[in-house]
Formats: C-alpha cells, structure tokens, sequence
C-alpha cells in the first residue's frame, strides 16, 4: 500500500509543477528555486512533516524534500547546539546530496560534450 | 494617436494569444503524474532495499538521493535526459533529478570557456539561487525556532 501513497504524493507534487510551469510565466529554474523554498517554509510551519509520514519517498525525492531536509536539520541543530545549529544543521544534513551533484556533475560535464543538436 | 496605438496593441495581443502554441495542460499534467510518480516510486524501491541492508534511514535516503543525482546526471551526460524531459516535463524537473540536471547542462555548454572557471562557474547557474534560497531558508527557520523555544 505504501508503493501507491508514495507514487501519488510524487505525482501531485510533480503535477503542481507542471501547471506552474504552464500556466504562469515561471520558468523551470524559478519553479526548483520556489519548491526548495517552499518546503522549508512548509516544514517549519509543521506542514510537510505529515505528507512526508504519507507519502515517504514520494515526498522527499521532489525538490519540497530538498527544503524539508534544510529545515529539518536546522530545527534539529538548534535542539542540539543552540544557534550555530540554526546555521549548521540544514547544511549538514543536506551535505551528502549536493556534494554529490557538484563532485558528479562537475565530472560529467568535463567528460561528456553537449549533443549536437539536429 | 495613442487611440490608434492602443487598437494597435490590443490587434497584436489578439493575434500573439491566436498564434502561440497554447499547453497541454491535461496531457501534460498526466504525463508529468506518471513520470514523477515512477522516479518517486524507484527512490523508494531503492531506499527500501538499502535499509533492508542493515542501513538507518538517514543514511538510506542520503544514498538515494546521490544515486538519483548521479543517474539523471549521467543521463544529462548522454544526451538522453532532455529528450526524456521534452515528454516528462515537470515529471523529471521536480524531482531531485531536475535539480542534478540543472548543474549538469549549463556547465556542459560552457566548456570552452576552461575547465576551471567556465565549467566551474557554470555548475552553480541555475543551482546557486536553488541553493542560496534554500540555505537561507533553512538559516532563517533555524533562527526563528531557537527564539521560540
């Protein structure tokens, strides 16, 4: 039962995406930026931590998951190390995910040559 | 004059809004449900089988998102994510894999520019606002609970 709450979290979320990016102005990268934002507000207010019971990796795979990582982890910096948790803790936890896909993709980049297009 | 301006606008936005393609939006959002839902659905098959590996699930979703980031890079690498986005749309953008492809592909395309400062630089285009907006959220929230509390 799990498989179908996590494909249809993913799926709605994705589908919001898809309607901002047609129906208004934003362009791709203006939609990663608000969703990554969104769900760190989203998780401060308490909201996204019971889609995330939910919808489990339907959740935390789109970008909101992203937002709610960072804020998960600074709100778990502050418990444990007061202020400078505030500022290390989103950081820490996320680490893994963007040194990842800097270190990948700066590889791939300087491997791969664009495609030419036809 | 701005009479015959203004009928001038307005003819031209009449004729812009008949002549440009309008979206999908059903096909589009049924594509985008589907193609979301399955990179969801692989996220979770995967972090499933690492926990069952004896892994904690911190540590199991770390690994997740690196090898989403790592596939949808390497694809962006080949050539073939984009032609995977012109059918999946939002499908692919939302997910982690959007975020890994937008380091990826503006640091490709400047590749002449030097390895160092061209590629370097590039990486962080479209992921340095992502980044900067969510680390600052991130801060900020932080911030706001430790005066609460």
């Amino acid at each position: 039962m799990d498989y179908v709450y996590v494909f249809i979290t993913g799926g709605i979320i994705c589908v919001i995406g898809q309607l901002l990016m047609d129906g208004t102005k934003l362009t791709p990268a203006h939609v990663l930026v608000l969703f990554v934002t969104l769900g760190a507000v989203l998780t401060g207010l308490g909201i996204y931590e019971p889609i995330v019971d939910f919808g489990k990796s339907g959740a935390t795979v789109p970008l909101p998951g992203f937002g709610y990582s960072l804020a998960k982890g600074a709100i778990e910096g502050v418990k444990s190390d007061g202020l400078l948790g505030a500022f290390s803790g989103g950081i820490e936890a996320t680490a893994p995910g963007v040194a990842a896909a800097v270190v990948f993709g700066y590889a791939i980049a300087v491997i791969f040559s664009p495609k030419t297009k036809k | 004059m701005s009479q015959k301006k203004n009928r001038m606008n307005q003819k031209y936005n009449y004729y812009v809004n008949n002549v440009a393609p309008k979206p999908k939006y059903i096909s589009n959002c049924i594509k985008a449900f589907f193609t979301g839902g399955t990179v969801c659905i692989i996220g979770f098959i995967l972090q499933k089988w690492i926990q069952s590996k004896g892994l904690d699930q911190k540590t199991a979703s770390s690994i997740v998102i690196m090898i989403l980031i790592f596939s949808a890079q390497f694809l962006t690498g080949l050539g073939v994510f984009d032609d995977i986005v012109k059918f999946a749309g939002a499908g692919l953008i939302v997910p982690i894999t959007g975020f890994a492809n937008s380091i990826v592909s503006p640091a490709m395309e400047y590749k002449k520019e030097g390895i160092v400062l061209g590629v370097g630089a590039k990486l962080f285009s479209l992921a340095g606002p992502v980044l900067v907006w969510g680390f600052s959220a991130s801060v900020i929230i932080g911030i706001i609970y430790a005066i609460i509390t």
